[in-house]
């Protein structure tokens, strides 16, 4: 009965509701948590300097927001979505399904994943080999070809180099953005130093991508949860551990964490912008073309965000740790975004 | 005749035994329930520790050209009010010669200066024409230093702020230039980037749209629904199903009913996404069982002789209920309610799949704009990397919490006052 009560205040509600936001006057962004600080500061910046309102941005994850991005044209779908990687083609092809065909991609910068540990202990200076061979599931046995479970338990059993100090990394878990990256850039990279590991990657990819991509299980590596701050409070509790998160939150924590050298560079703001710092990625942002001139301010938008103010070496988004482009890649994606041009895959 | 029995003394040892077994749990049940209020104060405790310094923010005093060449007195907003402010803070420290230095300088002071100079000349028009102490926000770095949560004896370079700021600010507090004030803004103000300007109006007036939508359905369904069930549904199989599926729903984990709303607010009737309407329409998905089953128990506790004397009356089965059952059992009913809607303000998850888990800066005026909710808001300072967000998120939780600790004494008050013993 109530069931069929509340089904009725709800259409009754709808009839009420519909023309509300025939007509909407206001942003709406959704899309990933990394990109989330600078969507927001920049739509801040917007709703205070313009006569438009301050945009809406949700915090939906990448893939969430360009699942909620492809669902269609019109109001009541998002006018922009944030990725902390570049769309897939399934995506585009899932918007294009959807009457979606004109997207326009807009790169804004590039964002650092550090491993670190409190400032108590010793910097570690790893090797992208080394971070595989630590935390890989199964790893290459003595014999070529072979694989091994994962038999190391203390990091100079890695490399002699390293501390004789227990394996403890606290990451994220497997639906945050930050651990693809991670994977992606760190654990494929060590992984694909190993010769007959790079070359099962022409022969057997789905073998390739399952031995590089998959964090071993016993321990060693704790999911601690997307939250960053927290795996920061934790790294101060316990000086032995390594922790993985963004860069911006090690450049706010410097004061009681170090980031460790990846392959000899240590994660700092120049070493990421100039790409020699290994583990990095860009942030993206991707905008609805038919929604642009039918919801207000979108133009607008994209020309506060690609301002030198903005995005700019000095601009208030590298305050918030966003690693800028370099000029001359600015001023291309400043054309491509204000010019709309189409997403190339 | 008189003579003592102590056959029954002959299990002496085995009666220490029950006595030392009794003693034992009694033990281990004060032990427990002192460690849980050690767990508790210890929680509220630290909570408490690190939100009360968010009460406090500072202020910095500049030395402004207000001049007409400045600010034209006929046309206030064409002023460059940020460009004034810049001016006030090198000549204050000239010290600041590189474009680099120039930037720290600047970035002793909120984002928000220029505005707030704006909105103080708007307010009082007579401070323009010359040259007057203006006080402005200070930005998060130096409020939290200020409030000696930046340590300055640790390495330059560890340290968020370098030697050459920590000099001027220093220098501004010899001067009387720094001064601490009540936090207004973290009452006033919606959310914000920047630690020092992020509030939680938009958050609270959120919370309460989307409570009171979720109290006006959820409560008059739910009472309802419990008093027919209770009192005039005929007891037999279809209702044992419906009494095991409102029990059972009870216990579903909130999500699932954000994943509801979702496929039938939004995606069939096409509702508008992070509205505090959707938002209250979860929520009395949520609390719609937990009502219910309060009302029903508080229906149940009303003596059949009331009901039977109504009858004997000459009142109808109608009557009887809603004459003298319901009103008896009417404390109960509004103390199931407010525990219902207090277990409403603090979730987040079926929030998150209806968008309102979002960025939401303008405080909203209706049930359909977008808005957020006070658990959101935590949930979005708690992952934010600025340092300065750990005392507002322990400070807005200490808010959600008096909230609750309200709702929960008004359920108590209720009971005690209005509840009729039989």
């Amino acid at each position: 009965m109530f069931t069929k009560a509340l089904s009725i205040t709800a259409v009754a509600m709808t009839a009420v509701a519909a023309p509300a936001f025939a007509d909407r006057d206001q942003l709406k962004i959704v899309g990933s948590s990394t990109v989330f600080p600078f969507s927001t500061t920049v739509a801040e910046r917007f709703g205070k300097n313009t006569d438009f309102k301050t945009p809406v941005v949700e915090s939906t994850g990448s893939g969430g927001g360009l699942k909620l991005f492809c669902a269609g044209v019109g109001e009541a779908h998002p006018d922009i979505t944030n990725a902390s990687r570049r769309i897939k083609s399934s995506e585009v092809e899932k918007c294009a399904a959807n009457g979606i065909n004109d997207i326009v991609e807009a790169k804004i910068g590039y964002d650092g994943i550090v491993l670190s540990n409190s400032k108590q202990a010793t910097q570690f200076d790893l090797t992208l080999a080394d971070i595989f061979l630590a935390l890989a599931k199964d790893v290459p046995a003595e014999e070529e070809g072979k694989l091994q479970a994962n038999p190391y338990v203390t990091w100079d059993q890695v490399n002699p180099q390293l501390p004789a100090v227990k394996i403890e990394v606290l990451g994220p878990p497997p639906t945050s953005g930050t651990r693809d990256a991670f994977v992606e850039l760190a654990m494929e990279g060590g992984c694909k130093s190993v010769a007959w590991i790079k070359e099962l990657k022409s022969t057997d990819r789905a073998a390739y991508k399952s031995l590089c991509h998959t964090i071993r299980e016993d321990g060693a590596y704790v999911e601690a949860g997307e939250n960053d701050n927290l795996i920061v409070q934790k790294l101060q509790a316990n000086p032995a551990a390594l922790g993985i998160f963004g860069f911006s939150f090690l450049e706010q924590n410097s004061d009681a964490v170090q980031g460790s050298k990846i392959n000899g560079v240590a994660p700092e703001f120049e070493a990421i912008a100039e790409g020699t710092y290994p583990v990095s990625r860009s942030l993206y942002f991707y905008v609805k073309k038919d929604h642009v001139g039918v919801v207000p301010g979108v133009a607008e938008f994209l020309a506060e965000f690609t301002s030198e103010d903005a995005w700019g070496e000095e601009g208030y988004l590298a305050d918030k740790g966003l690693i800028p482009m370099t000029e001359a890649e600015r001023a291309e994606w400043a054309g491509k975004i204000t010019g709309l041009s189409n997403l190339a895959m | 005749m008189t003579s003592t029995n102590t056959s029954f003394l002959k299990g002496q040892a085995h009666l220490t035994k029950r006595h030392r077994a009794e003693t034992r749990f009694q033990m281990m049940g004060r032990f427990a329930i002192a460690l849980s209020l050690a767990f508790l104060i210890f929680m509220v405790g630290s909570i408490f520790w690190q939100g009360k310094s968010a009460l406090q923010t500072h202020q910095i005093a500049l030395k402004l050209d207000l001049s007409a060449k400045n600010v034209d007195p006929a046309d206030i907003r064409s002023a460059r009010f940020d460009a004034i402010i810049k001016a006030a803070l090198r000549e204050t420290f000239p010290d600041a010669t590189k474009r680099a230095e120039k930037r720290k300088l600047y970035g002793l002071v909120s984002t928000d200066a220029g505005f707030e100079l704006r909105n103080q000349i708007e307010e009082d028009p007579s401070i323009l024409g010359g040259t007057q102490i203006i006080w402005v926000s200070a930005s998060d770095d130096v409020d939290i230093f200020s409030k000696g949560q930046i340590d300055r004896h640790v390495p330059e370079s560890d340290r968020r702020l370098d030697d050459q700021q920590i000099g001027w600010i220093d220098n501004l507090a010899e001067n009387g230039a720094i001064k601490s004030v009540f936090n207004t803004k973290f009452f006033t103000n919606g959310d914000s980037r920047e630690p020092e300007l992020a509030g939680i109006l938009s958050a609270l007036v959120g919370s309460a749209l989307s409570l009171s939508v979720c109290f006006l359905l959820s409560f008059p369904i739910g009472i309802l629904s419990a008093v027919y069930l209770e009192e005039f549904a005929p007891k037999n199989r279809w209702s044992d199903i419906i009494e095991i599926n409102i029990n059972n729903l009870a216990a579903v984990p909130s999500i699932v009913f954000g994943l509801l709303g979702l496929s039938i607010f939004l995606s069939t009737f096409g509702l508008p996404r992070s509205s505090p309407l959707v938002g209250g329409m979860v929520l009395s998905l949520m609390t719609l069982p937990t009502i219910i089953i309060a009302s029903r128990a508080s229906l149940r506790a009303v003596p059949p002789s009331i009901r039977e004397a109504a009858l004997g009356m000459g009142a109808s089965p109608v009557q009887a209920t809603f004459h003298h059952v319901a009103p008896l059992a009417l404390p109960g009913m509004f103390t199931g309610a407010i525990v219902g809607m207090a277990r409403a303000l603090g979730d987040t998850a079926p929030l998150l799949m209806i968008g309102m888990v979002a960025f939401i800066v303008d405080v909203p005026k209706s049930f359909l704009e977008p808005a957020t909710a006070l658990p959101v808001q935590i949930f979005l300072w708690a992952d934010a990397p600025e340092r300065a967000f750990l005392e507002k998120t322990s400070a807005a939780i200490i808010v959600l919490l008096l909230f609750l600790v309200l709702m929960n004494i008004a359920a108590i008050i209720l009971r005690k006052k209005y509840e009729l013993r039989f």
